[in-house]
């Protein structure tokens, strides 16, 4: 059992865990992910480590609540405890020193971003970076963000907060007037990140995606999560889940995704039957 | 004539094998219970007394762990089924596992003498009654162990290999930590082998009974990545490591096609079932893909598995495709015949050239060529070779790929200095001995694909072997693993 030490709620449908993980806190770098499964009927679900607290035993998680599993973690409080969880996986962040690097976040992606860009930066990097998001409440880790990037940039979609538009409005601002770009970190959906790689393409810059795939086990005995790489088979779990973004077949990824779209939607609403059930319970 | 056998060895032969009990085939292909309920008392009692008890045991030599079987069924003739499991369990820790799953018809049935002539006392099942019978009347207690000792062993892996081993190496007084990846033990008894050939409630138990022996279980840990082999040695302070991690890396055709939805590696498809309990879904919240019409590409007992599980999941047609000849089938022929049974159909030397996929990226076909057998290759079996223009379309919406497993590469990409060969196994010597002092590898790891037996075999061995390591090196004082 892996208790919940603190939740903070940073928009309407994220959330950030610190959960008690000794094992896996001593061992997280930029890039791993753990497995998690909440319950006895859960599924395992891949989560990005966004930090982690060697002294005090903690790893740091930020969930958006968008499924069955996440709704139900994102609806758990400090004190509660999560079945499993299983890591550091995954192959890390390759962190060098590039110069100068764009580090690219949309939506909750940027939680994922964050411990690579402070990598980035105390590898001595020059780090610019890029916030994106529908709209204002959605920005999360702004501060965060801030303080270890030496510009930020925010976008939203409706021009709520910050600038108005797409991620990679600004990214090709950036790419036309800083000269000495190095590398571009990007994650968010898998659409951002297509346009993002199609966009630094001609540019002939570094790009690096991270990927979210369909998994099961996290650990390469699957297959689940495998993923076209200039004609080659990958394994995001094992092989990635970063790989350089012009090599990636997205669209492939994007179709391998919807393959259980709509049975994900059936186990939502069963869950959202069931909280209503329990509600109308309690009431009577 | 004996104490225990009052028959002839003449009167003994006239008595027919004993055929077990099963779920009926229609009933059984919609359901996961168990399809072979093996023997009740009256049909053990009758084939216990089938054997001749001969001199020369041959199928001691036939059994990979080594098991005295005709000294088992002599208790069993005694009715005393307790005293036969305890007798079992002093060379084979899990009976009612290997009662269930070991091929014997290739080990010790195969040896049997009866076997010659007529047919070979069902040793299998008289291991799983005995084993079962314990299970059912609660009468099992864990071996005294009568001397402890300090060093402490880690066990990577929790299947066949890593249980055996460290069932061994608690019953000699060391102190055991089993490491675990996933957050069940059992490896692929878990993940792979089904519920209605293994029910997991058997698993269960028989993990129980490991961890009656004080061995320490880590479930959720990731050796190369939680800690790494050296962190094991230097953090932890273990004396020595079992590597039994398995073979548990799918392998793709490399055909167009793979990645189109609907296709399945064998390991995500039985993952999904077993671990996951995607069949119970929408109560669990692992969903799985089942088309009308499934096609199964392989022919060895995970193809079985998985083809069998496809109709149990409600296909209406799933197909087995399988490029040679049934001869050459890897599968157990038990597990052939009762697929047969369930209405499985066998497309024999046929291989798959291409999945065609739909408008939406899903699976709508698989198209095959026919194939003839040639001449033999390096295994010895016949080649098969394409027939020139016999290719077909077959209509099928989910594909499950069983072509074999390899070794996960986690632990050798982050141990320095073992050695691997280019399969991607561990090498090891004839003891399991790795090219690492105090590291020892057995099991699917080692060989890249074998049976449950043959990896218990191995944990034995390791076993064995590690006992003697620390032994010379307490004998030594040297600094340990050094
Ligand atoms: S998630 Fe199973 S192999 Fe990657």
């Amino acid at each position: 059992m892996f208790r919940i030490v603190r939740t903070d709620v940073l928009a309407p449908t994220v959330t950030r865990f610190e959960i008690e993980a000794p094992f896996i806190a001593r061992k997280r770098k930029a890039g791993n992910f753990v497995m998690v499964r909440l319950d006895n009927q859960g599924e395992r679900i891949p989560l990005t480590l966004a930090d982690s607290n060697p002294a005090s035993g903690t790893i740091t998680l930020i969930v958006q609540a968008v499924g069955k599993t996440t709704k139900q973690l994102c609806a758990m409080k400090a004190g509660d405890s999560i079945l499993d969880v299983v890591g550091p996986l995954g192959t890390p962040t390759p962190i060098a020193m590039h110069g100068t690097v764009v580090c690219v976040g949309g939506g909750v992606g940027t939680a994922e971003l964050y411990p690579i860009a402070r990598a980035l930066k105390e590898a001595g990097n020059t780090v610019l970076s890029i916030v994106g998001a529908r709209s204002h409440d959605l920005v999360i880790l702004e501060p965060e963000m801030k303080a270890i990037s030496d510009a930020l940039y925010v976008t939203t979609d409706d021009g709520s907060y910050g600038k108005k538009g797409f991620v990679t409005d600004q990214l090709k601002d950036l790419l036309d007037t800083v000269p000495g770009i190095g590398a571009v970190f990007a994650i968010g959906p898998l659409p951002m990140m297509k346009a993002v790689s199609t966009l630094t393409r001609p540019y002939n810059v570094h790009t690096l995606v991270s990927l979210n795939t369909i998994m099961v086990d996290g650990t390469g005995m699957c297959g689940g999560c495998r993923v076209t790489i200039n004609g080659a088979m990958k394994f995001a779990c094992v092989d990635g889940p970063e790989f350089d973004g012009h090599s990636v077949d997205f669209d492939e990824l994007m179709m391998r995704n919807r393959t259980y779209a709509d049975l994900e939607r059936v186990s939502d609403q069963k869950h959202a039957c069931r909280l209503a059930g329990t509600t109308q319970e309690s009431l009577r | 004539m004996t104490a225990s056998n009052p028959l002839k060895p003449s009167e003994r032969m006239k008595i027919p094998r004993q055929e077990p009990l099963e779920q009926d085939p229609q009933e059984r292909s919609t359901n996961f219970l168990e399809v072979s309920f093996g023997f009740d008392m009256d049909r053990t009692l009758v084939e216990a007394q089938r054997c001749l008890d001969c001199k020369t045991p041959y199928c001691i030599d036939g059994c990979p762990v080594g098991i005295d079987i005709p000294g088992f069924i002599r208790l069993v003739l005694e009715k005393d089924y307790v005293g036969a499991v305890r007798k079992i369990r002093e060379a084979n820790y899990l009976p009612a596992i290997c009662g269930r799953v070991c091929p014997q018809e290739t080990q010790c049935e195969e040896v049997c003498v009866l076997a010659k002539k007529l047919t070979p006392v069902a040793i299998g099942k008289l291991e799983r009654f005995v084993a079962d019978y314990e299970m059912r009347e609660k009468l099992f207690e864990a071996p005294v162990i009568k001397e402890h000792r300090d060093e402490k062993v880690a066990i990577v892996g929790s299947g066949p290999a890593g249980l055996t081993c460290a069932a061994e190496l608690a019953q000699k007084g060391y102190r055991v930590t089993i490491f675990e990846a996933l957050h069940a033990t059992g490896g692929v008894l878990r993940y792979g082998i089904p519920e209605f050939r293994l029910p997991k409630e058997i698993l269960d138990l028989e993990t129980e009974r490991i961890k009656a022996l004080r061995v320490e279980i880590y479930t959720n840990f990731v050796i190369g990545r939680t800690a790494t082999i050296d962190e094991l040695f230097d953090e932890w302070g273990f004396s020595a490591i079992f590597l039994a991690t398995g073979a548990g890396t799918p392998t793709f055709m490399g055909i167009p096609g793979e990645n189109l939805s609907g296709v399945y590696s064998a390991n995500e498809f039985l993952t999904r079932v077993n671990l996951m309990g995607a069949y119970r879904f929408p109560d669990t919240d692992t969903p799985i893909r089942i088309g009308k019409e499934v096609a199964v590409i392989g022919g060895g007992n995970t193809a079985m598995d998985a083809v069998r599980t496809a109709k149990r999941l409600g296909a209406e047609k799933a197909y087995l495709i399988y490029r040679r000849s049934r001869q050459e089938m890897p599968a157990r022929q038990e597990e052939i015949h009762h697929a047969e049974q369930e209405g499985i159909q066998l497309l024999l030397l046929t291989n798959p050239t291409r999945i065609i996929g739909d408008a939406h990226n899903w699976v709508s076909a698989i198209e095959c060529q026919r194939m003839e057998l040639g001449e033999p290759d390096e295994s010895g079996r016949r080649k098969p070779v394409p027939v020139k223009g016999s290719e077909f379309v077959l209509e099928v919406q989910t594909i499950v790929e069983a072509i074999g497993q390899k070794p996960n590469p986690i632990i050798q990409s982050t141990t320095p200095g073992l050695t691997t060969s280019k399969r991607g196994t561990v090498v090891t010597d004839e003891m399991q001995k790795t090219s690492r002092p105090g590291i020892f590898a057995g099991g699917d790891l080692a060989r890249g694909g074998a049976t449950v037996i043959l990896a218990m075999r191995d944990g034995k061995q390791a076993s064995v072997a590690i006992h003697t390591y620390l032994a010379d090196k307490r004998a030594a004082q040297l600094p340990s693993h050094l």
